[in-house]
């Protein structure tokens, strides 16, 4: 018995839509059904365009008809982060300071998506500009985890995880600085795709920390994650960091066998914070890929434990500087109590950026202050390059690294908020993927004992996306994790 | 009694002259209704991301090679940081620590003894050019001010020199040869009131013989060439003042009033600049290599200063003529395609002609020298027909009004007009003229008895026997006496 | 390398345009402190003769031709403004 139409990945809802067993509108209107029944109790959403959705689904439906359809995505239901601009569509960062703003303009990848035919319904919910780990610095409230909803569905890309995983999407796109689509991809049972820095373009991304930010999918399958992935990878004029790199076919390519490759185990992956749980089922999917005749070898990332501060100053001087154009003037909040123009700033400021935006541009700017610059900025540069090249010499032994995405599964709501250090640690596992800028995956690996879903997560060399997916995709097909779904 | 001298350097901004903005491709310009230049770029909309224009690159390499400069085999992008409502992004895209210029010098003239003689040459040094990013414009109003972005984002060079000139002369001629080099090299057409050129400069006063710099004062808003001149004349003598009253300079940001002739400090509440510099994540590196230099290095045209010294060794013309022709670049290669065509003996004809007759015409007309009618061959063959006698001065002045206004050729117009010189032999014009009136008794009697239009009935033949290169003024004149006697 | 000094809580807000109450000052404080204090182990990382990274995966001479495209209407452009007047922006009167 196949699952509820909202539970169906892409690979099966674009076969019926091609077999004319589904229209585009009738799939559009189970999602936007969905979504209505759910959004009370997940508030994946930070806003939802009905008609619109039902226009793009009409459009799709008429292309079909015409014998043009557009390929696997075309009627297909899409979710984006609400950090990526839709013209004509609100885009608020989930911050008071763009509550009313409206993007007159396209991101490149809302093009891509719009070409390939799909349905972009709705801006999901995240932590304020991208900052976080649970989706609680949000303005708006935080999302809910479907498989519990007095837990985080983590962050900063949660809303993009709830709503797929509570069937409100077929599919969704997140960012990633340092963990945002992994992290909650583990925490929801999802497929999370970080790609190759310079993969996909960041025009039309809010920026949050520019040399780490990717935009990359949410996925109920590898396969989906693998379209996906084909839609809105490729090299972008407009972003001068993106990558000019053939494209494979990431969905014809999983079916090319990989002769057994070589995964390293990176020891300090697997350290005091790691929760048992979590451990013994990755340790697990260690176990199966040897059973596939894959060489396990341990290996040794030794700047592992100087990540977290590297990223949170590169990450947040970029930010202090990105975030400095919202200020009140041609766009955005602006207070009603300037007397002049520095108030403006100041007051505008204060009012629009929650706390831990907040915290991050005062971080960011003492980094950068004069004085500053060369202990904190310039030697986190430098330590990034000794993190990066500890990537690169563990490619010299092995193919690609296996590991826990998240240390922990999905926490209580409000059980980290009071401490930004311990929310910090959330990221320690995926931090070192941006700061090396690969590719890297989280896919479900299991659940706990109290049924949280456990996310297992692979990381990549650069632009060899097809290989990373192909790993994923054997693991995948060998286990039934993805045809669980949460009952809400 | 201490004897004080000034040290200044100039921090000078030139627009580049670029279809395109420098991060991003919405086109670029001057005097746009306000805000139809912009794009989601310009406005620093969330997500949006630059990318860096070749033509402003390409202008900032050429403008280095043009003043002697190292060109940087790699520059990158750096953001400022400050506040302010005309700069969208609350930071400057610039180029702090590795600019894609360094060192280099500009070459000045300053006033000779005379209007006529040449003056003293001599080398300003260069720090450094970089490339940015202009910014927007405040419009202030009674009780607001609104801000157009228009300007926002055109490419922007700062050509910062050395503390190294120090007398308000020399810093007018700095200006006026960084402006002749720019038009010279197409980087930009330098307009003043335009924005196009700005400058900044840094002013000190020390005791002479001293090598330590005075507290320095910046002044701002030197908005036209002669402003320059006398803003820093004027601040000299501010400075000299204060001293020689016992007072204390400070180190401050002062704003000059041209047409007041006054400045006043800036006391803004602004606090103390920390610019938090840090490298653009956004924008590549740039990597010039030989190939691209040597491809630049073709397209620069010889320095203004080069071609005058050229012009007065090759063409053994006055000073006062190239002083004229060369600010101009198209009006000193005007000159020198029509003197070549004129040929030896006859460039100061063509150099007082063009910087007489031609530019008066195209300054009573409005127009510039792209516009003009005259051709050098042309301009070269009238030349040529005043040397060879065919033209005497004062019909030459009407065949070059009538060259200016159609274009012709000037044998066509002396042909049209009959304005051609009579024949050298006077006696063979007289010769014809007597023939004529011998030939024609019915209109002899007519104008005997004062019919005066009868005179033309003469004229027929004769311009017949002279095969149309008689003057017809003269022949008029022959005629009338002979006439007279008959 | 020096060790960095105490974070200036007053002298960053300024710098960041950020209007903090006093309680947000003490809190902030406060909590980057502990933070700062985690940063400091990276001063033990022996990066002599290292390389700063800017990028991953560093490109040069990534540009455009310089060929105007058509830009934002004015009423796009003004579409966010939280003022306008004359197709500009109005911003309190900027004493300069």
């Amino acid at each position: 018995m196949s699952a509820p139409l909202h539970f169906q990945t892409i690979a099966e809802l674009s076969a019926k839509l091609a077999a004319g067993q589904l229209s585009a509108v009738e799939l559009t209107q189970a999602i936007i059904a969905r979504t209505k029944a759910i959004e009370p109790r997940v508030h994946a959403f930070n806003s939802f365009d009905e008609p619109a959705a039902l226009a793009l689904a009409a459009a799709s439906d008429t292309r079909r008809s015409a014998g043009q359809s557009s390929g696997a995505l075309d009627g297909i239901p899409v979710g984006l982060k609400d950090v990526i601009a839709v013209a004509g569509q609100p885009l608020t960062a989930s911050s008071k300071m763009l509550a009313n703003f409206v993007s007159p303009y396209d991101a490149t990848v809302t093009q891509k998506l719009q070409r390939a035919g799909a349905v972009l319904h709705g801006r999901l919910n995240c932590d304020e500009f991208a900052m976080g780990s649970s989706t609680e610095n949000s303005a708006f409230g935080p999302s809910s985890n479907p498989w519990d909803l007095t837990r985080t569905p983590g962050g900063s890309s949660g809303g993009s995880a709830a709503a797929l995983a509570a069937g409100a999407a077929v599919a969704t796109l997140g960012s990633d600085t340092g963990g945002s689509i992994r992290q909650p991809a583990a925490l929801c049972g999802l497929v999370g795709l970080k790609p190759t820095y310079g993969l996909i373009s960041r025009y039309g991304l809010i920026a949050y920390a520019s040399s780490l930010d990717q935009i990359g999918p949410f996925a109920r399958t590898v396969e989906d994650a693998a379209i996906m992935l084909g839609a809105i990878a490729g090299h972008d004029p407009r972003d001068s960091t993106s990558f000019k790199t053939a494209i494979p076919d990431y969905r014809a390519e999983l079916k090319t066998r990989r002769s057994p490759w070589k995964l390293g185990v990176p020891k300090e992956y697997f350290g005091a914070g790691l929760d048992p749980e979590v451990g013994a089922a990755v340790e697990k999917a260690i176990a199966f890929y040897r059973s596939q005749g894959c060489e396990i070898r341990e290996i040794s990332l030794p700047h592992t434990q100087y990540c977290l501060d590297t990223y949170y100053i590169i990450a947040t001087a970029e930010a202090s500087s990105n975030l400095a154009r919202y200020d009140g003037i041609r766009y955005g909040h602006r207070t009603s109590a300037a007397k002049d123009l520095l108030d403006v700033y100041q007051k505008s400021r204060a009012e629009g950026f929650g706390d831990e935006v907040k915290r991050r541009i005062i971080l960011g700017t003492y980094v950068l202050s004069s004085g500053y610059y060369d202990a904190y900025y310039l030697r986190a540069q430098k330590v990034r390059t000794l993190i990066r090249q500890d990537f690169l010499n563990a490619y010299r032994e092995v193919d690609a690294l296996i590991t826990p995405t998240s240390p922990i599964p999905a926490f209580k709501l409000g059980e980290k908020s009071a401490d930004p250090l311990a929310m910090y640690l959330c990221d320690i596992y995926t931090i070192g993927v941006n700061l090396a800028g690969l590719p890297a995956l989280s896919l479900p690996c299991g659940f706990t004992q109290s049924g949280l879903p456990i996310g297992l997560q692979l990381i990549g060399q650069p632009f060899r996306e097809a290989d990373l997916l192909a790993t994923a995709h054997s693991y995948e097909q060998a286990h039934g994790w993805n045809t669980q779904f949460p009952s809400l | 009694m201490i004897n004080y001298e000034a040290v200044i350097g100039l921090e000078v901004h030139v627009q580049i002259k670029t279809h395109s903005k420098v991060f991003t491709r919405v086109g670029a310009g001057f005097g746009h209704e306000p805000n139809t230049l912009t794009d989601p770029v310009v406005l620093a909309l969330p997500g949006t991301l630059p990318v860096m224009n070749k033509a402003a690159l390409d202008a900032i390499i050429k403008a280095g090679l043009l003043l002697g400069c190292d060109i940087a085999p790699v520059c990158k992008w750096d953001r400022k940081q400050y506040f302010y409502p005309d700069s969208p992004k609350n930071y400057q895209i610039s180029q702090y620590d590795q600019p894609i210029c360094l060192g280099g010098s500009v070459e000045i003239e300053l006033p000779g003894a005379a209007r006529n003689l040449m003056g003293e040459h001599k080398k300003i040094p260069l720090t450094r050019i970089h490339l940015e990013e202009d910014v927007g414009k405040l419009n202030h109003h009674a009780t607001d001010s609104l801000v157009d972005y228009n300007r926002a984002g055109t490419p922007l060079m700062e050509i910062v020199s050395e503390p190294a000139m120090q007398t308000a002369e020399e810093a007018f001629a700095y200006l006026t040869s960084i402006r002749n080099t720019m038009i010279y090299g197409g980087i930009s057409d330098c307009d003043m009131e335009k924005g196009q050129l700005r400058c900044d400069a840094n002013i000190s006063i020390r005791p002479v013989g001293e090598k330590k710099l005075g507290t320095k004062v910046e002044l701002k808003n030197l908005n036209s060439i002669s402003y320059v001149r006398d803003g820093i004349a004027h601040e000299i003598k501010r400075q000299l003042a204060v001293v020689a009253a016992g007072g204390k300079l400070v180190q401050e940001t002062r704003d000059y009033d041209g047409v007041a002739g006054t400045s006043q400090s800036l006391r803004s509440k602004e606090m103390a600049h920390d610019y938090r510099y840090f490298p653009d994540p956004d924008l590549m590196p740039v990597h010039v290599d030989e190939g691209w230099k040597a491809e630049l290095r073709r397209a620069c045209p010889e320095l203004p200063f080069d071609k005058q010294r050229r012009l007065i060794a090759d063409y053994q013309i006055p000073y006062t003529i190239t002083s004229v022709l060369i600010p101009d670049r198209a009006l000193s290669n005007f000159f020198e395609a029509t003197a070549q065509l004129a040929g030896m003996g006859r460039s100061q004809a063509v150099g007082n002609w063009i910087t007489n007759d031609l530019l008066r015409e195209l300054g009573a007309a409005k127009l510039p020298l792209s516009a003009s009618k005259i051709s050098a061959a042309n301009l070269a063959a009238l030349i040529q027909l005043i040397d060879a006698g065919t033209l005497l001065n004062a019909a030459a002045k009407e065949v070059f009004a009538t060259m200016f206004a159609t274009g012709e050729a000037p044998v066509v117009i002396v042909a049209r007009l009959g304005l051609a010189a009579a024949p050298t032999d006077t006696g063979e014009l007289e010769a014809w003229c007597r023939e004529s009136i011998a030939a024609n008794a019915k209109a002899l009697a007519e104008f005997k008895s004062g019919k005066d239009s009868a005179i033309n009935a003469f004229k027929g033949p004769i311009m017949k026997a002279a095969k149309g290169k008689a003057n017809p003024k003269l022949v008029d004149e022959t005629l009338r006496r002979l006439l007279a006697e008959a | 390398m020096s060790q960095p000094a105490e974070l200036n809580i007053d002298r960053v807000a300024e710098l960041s345009r950020l209007a903090l109450t006093p309680e947000e000052k003490t809190r902030f404080a406060a909590q980057l402190g502990s933070i700062l204090g985690h940063i400091e182990q990276l001063a033990k990382v022996d990066v002599s003769g290292i390389e700063p990274t800017a990028h991953a995966f560093p490109l040069n001479n990534v540009w455009a031709a310089d060929v105007a495209q058509p830009g934002l209407a004015v009423s796009a452009a003004l579409l966010n403004a939280p003022a306008q007047r004359d197709h500009m922006i109005v911003v309190p009167k900027v004493v300069d």
